[in-house]
């Protein structure tokens, strides 16, 4: 199976460990994957922030490079991001260049904790972490891109792992893009509620589906002088694995 | 002020409400229990989001032919008796109210809850121009807060979500009252005080949540019964509302009374949920002068306009109890009347972009309002319509920021430029950062972190750490490319230069 590995900027920029991870695991998993190098961003920071027209050249760009392999599935490691692209065939409705295109990019990528779940049906990834996490479930993925099962199921499974529940999981963290730099007076009093709901599960290691959620919360632990481990979904699902670990579901999520 | 409570800029209004640790914990309460409430009473209804899209359907159909029910719903309410008003601005409604007190010789005004009155300001501006007028919010949170000289609201539905037991109780001693912070006191205490008012109110004035349009009857939710007293006891009546109120049947208002209880309150249905038009010939129910004014100022900005589904709103208040950014800086945040992810929204339509550009960028955009809306406003959207329109069409943003934003705009557009970002981020950055303990591990490397820097870059990092990006030769693009070429099958070579 070919897989385009849609890295993000984020991962690009900042986090090296989350593409390797991401890419390890869907290796395993049989992925044939490929990075076009001219993919850059799904055209949130621009788009989001009003700058519409200026973000037109991205959408194109990053459709081009998407599509630049004829790949059976586009993967990437992050909610928010994925969830854009699922919107491109909106944004691009009215292009008659892009227009198909936009669909056709939409219509196979997905976030990479919900590919190895609902495509190719993986139950137990087969990896082994010893500690106790707490997962944090960004807005866009559940709320946009409408997954909020697959990560939890993977990490149920992972060997020595205990996952404790998040009291209002349902609150943004407050990273928002731009507007976390935009509007710091908010977005700090929003990240030290999930701060302190982090610290409260006593939890050693934080889990998240979106490195942009990662960086906020993760920066903000940092700066308060509070120890936390920060890991991607893919990270902890390549943790010192044992192939023989891994299942498959019996039955496809619907 | 009318719809505007503050002219102090956002970020003042953001550092006083963080100030208000008592507000912040009481919105943060009434929003947790809410939330379990609002959940419990639609599941208790099944099927939540068939419900929304039947919802949305009503709403947007009664906007698709607003100026068609509005006419009906005039005829009819003309039909059963009473006058309808169409109110440009907020001063023509504000006249014609004048000139009815004046011509019924009114002295005393009971009112119920009503936004729409906030927002033209109405009481004021009654009680500037008579004197001798009595008026009285007969809604107990409306009622606080006339007594606490006409405070602003900061919830539509919970205006005095704000204040906490023993400020009502400073409040109502100055009126005479004598026990403890009890709420069931406190509220016996004023049901007694306004009942007296009731009984010799010559003049009411209510909102009105839905208006029907195909028999010209006014539909009031209420929890105390008191918008009920408003219509039965005095003479005359006048309903205020705005002109996107209407629904086409019966049917409709029924469905959306369901959707509204439980979504405002998170009850099946409130205490009182009425119909009324004035009084039917040979019976002694109802005010004997039935007036409704129906009010535009500025909504029809709105109507064929990317912002038209924003009249869709029912004005439950779900927005505001999801919201993360209104769980800190409260109603008093956004000044304006309208507050939360609605008044983000409404706000500049109402009142201009220049009052209010600045409250379509409080938001993270997380969506929870889009979601939790019982009639499918997909607010965060409208939130980036505004934001789009503030800044390719009006150019009112201006500086470092801007400046930022449009080279992220090229830098992401140009693929050789992101990889010549990628390429010197580790460089870029490195002049700003700073070595420190490691207190986020996995995440902020030895090397250090970024910790100030002008524009977006201190924006961010006036709040946290920056991990420094790595080398690039430590770069994502860098491992897989040598990964890649290991490989003993190595994929399409070109697309992995
Ligand atoms: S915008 Fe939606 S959720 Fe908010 S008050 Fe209006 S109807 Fe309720």
């Amino acid at each position: 199976m070919k897989v385009v590995i849609f890295s993000t900027c984020v991962v690009d920029l900042e986090f090296p460990n989350v593409g390797i991870a991401m890419t390890e695991v869907l290796e395993r998993f049989g992925c044939d994957c490929y990075l076009p190098k001219d993919q850059i961003c799904c055209g949130q920071p621009t788009f989001n922030s009003g700058y519409a027209k200026g973000t037109q050249r991205a959408f194109r760009n990053q459709i081009d490079a998407l599509l630049s392999v004829d790949a059976d599935y586009i993967v990437g490691p992050a909610g928010s991001c994925v969830a854009m692209i699922r919107e491109f065939p909106e944004f691009m409705k009215d292009d008659p260049q892009y227009a198909d295109k936009a669909r056709e990019v939409a219509a196979k990528t997905f976030e990479f904790s919900q590919f190895l779940w609902r495509v190719l049906g993986v139950e137990n990834a087969g990896a082994e972490l010893d500690g106790r996490a707490t997962y944090h479930r960004s807005c866009h993925m559940t709320r946009l891109l409408g997954e909020s099962e697959s990560p939890y199921a993977l990490l149920a499974h992972v060997k020595g792992l205990e996952m404790i529940p998040l009291e209002n999981a349902h609150d943004c963290c407050g990273f928002g893009g731009t507007f976390s730099a935009k509007e710091p007076e908010i977005s700090r009093q929003m990240v030290d509620a999930k701060v302190g709901h982090i610290v409260d599960t006593g939890a050693e290691i934080l889990i998240s589906c979106d490195p942009g959620c990662l960086m906020n919360i993760g920066g903000r632990f940092n700066r308060l002088g509070k120890p936390i481990k920060i890991m991607h979904i893919a990270e902890v699902l390549n943790s010192n694995v044992d192939e023989s670990r891994i299942s498959y579901l019996k039955q496809m999520p619907v | 002020m009318g719809i505007q409570t503050s002219d102090k800029p956002l970020l003042e209004r953001v550092k006083e409400s963080e100030q208000d640790k008592f507000m912040q914990a009481s919105v943060a309460k009434a929003q947790d229990a809410q939330h379990i409430k609002r959940e419990d009473s639609r599941a208790l209804l099944g099927n939540w989001e068939q419900w929304r899209e039947l919802g949305e359907q009503i709403r947007q159909r009664a906007l698709k032919y607003l100026p068609d029910y509005l006419e009906q719903f005039s005829d009819n309410v003309e039909k059963n008796g009473g006058d309808v008003f169409f109110a440009a601005t907020e001063k023509d409604a504000v006249d014609y109210i004048e000139k009815i007190v004046k011509e019924t010789g009114a002295k005393r005004i009971v009112k119920s809850k009503s936004m729409v009155t906030t927002e033209i300001d109405l009481d004021k501006r009654l009680l500037a121009m008579n004197k001798g007028l009595q008026l009285m919010e007969t809604d107990l949170a409306e009622f606080i807060l006339q007594e606490d000289d006409w405070d602003e609201p900061t919830h539509i539905v919970f205006p005095t979500l704000h204040k906490n037991r023993d400020q009502v109780r400073e409040i109502f001693m100055k009126l005479g009252y004598e026990g403890d912070n009890d709420p069931m006191h406190l509220a016996r205490f004023a049901r007694k005080f306004l009942r007296e008012y009731f009984l010799q109110a010559d003049l009411g004035i209510t909102g009105c949540n839905f208006a029907v349009a195909d028999n010209g009857m006014i539909n009031l939710v209420t929890n105390e019964g008191n918008a009920d007293l408003t219509m039965a006891i005095p003479k005359t009546q006048i309903v205020v509302m705005g002109m996107e109120r209407i629904v086409p049947t019966m049917n409709d208002a029924e469905i959306l009374d369901n959707m509204l209880c439980r979504s405002a309150v998170g009850q099946k249905l409130t205490s009182y949920v009425t119909f009324e038009k004035g009084q039917v010939a040979g019976e002694t129910d109802g005010p004997e002068h039935f007036h409704v004014v129906i009010v535009d100022n500025n909504r029809s900005r709105a109507l064929g306009s990317e912002f038209q589904s924003i009249l869709q709103c029912i004005r439950c208040g779900a927005c505001m109890n999801v919201c993360p950014v209104y769980r800190h800086i409260g109603g008093h945040g956004y000044g304006s009347i309208y507050p939360g992810p609605l008044g983000a929204v409404l706000s500049p339509i109402l009142g201009g972009y220049q009052a209010f550009q600045e409250l379509p960028y409080a938001s993270s955009l997380c969506g929870a309002c889009t979601e939790v809306c019982p009639v499918k406003i997909p607010l965060h959207k409208l939130l980036i319509e505004h934001r789009r329109i503030i800044t390719d069409q009006r150019h009112m943003q201006h500086g470092l920021n801007n400046l930022m934003m449009e080279a992220i705009g090229i830098g992401t557009g140009f693929p050789w430029l992101f990889r010549t970002a990628v390429r010197f981020g580790h460089l870029g950055l490195k002049p700003l950062a700073s070595k420190g303990e490691v207190h986020a591990e996995n995440f902020i490397k030895p090397e250090g972190s970024v910790k100030g820097g002008p524009g977006l870059v201190g924006g961010w990092a006036d709040v946290r750490d920056l991990p420094l990006p790595p080398k690039n030769k430590d770069s994502f693009r860098q491992w897989f490319a040598k990964h890649k070429a290991n490989q003993p099958q190595p994929g399409d070579q070109k697309a992995n230069q």
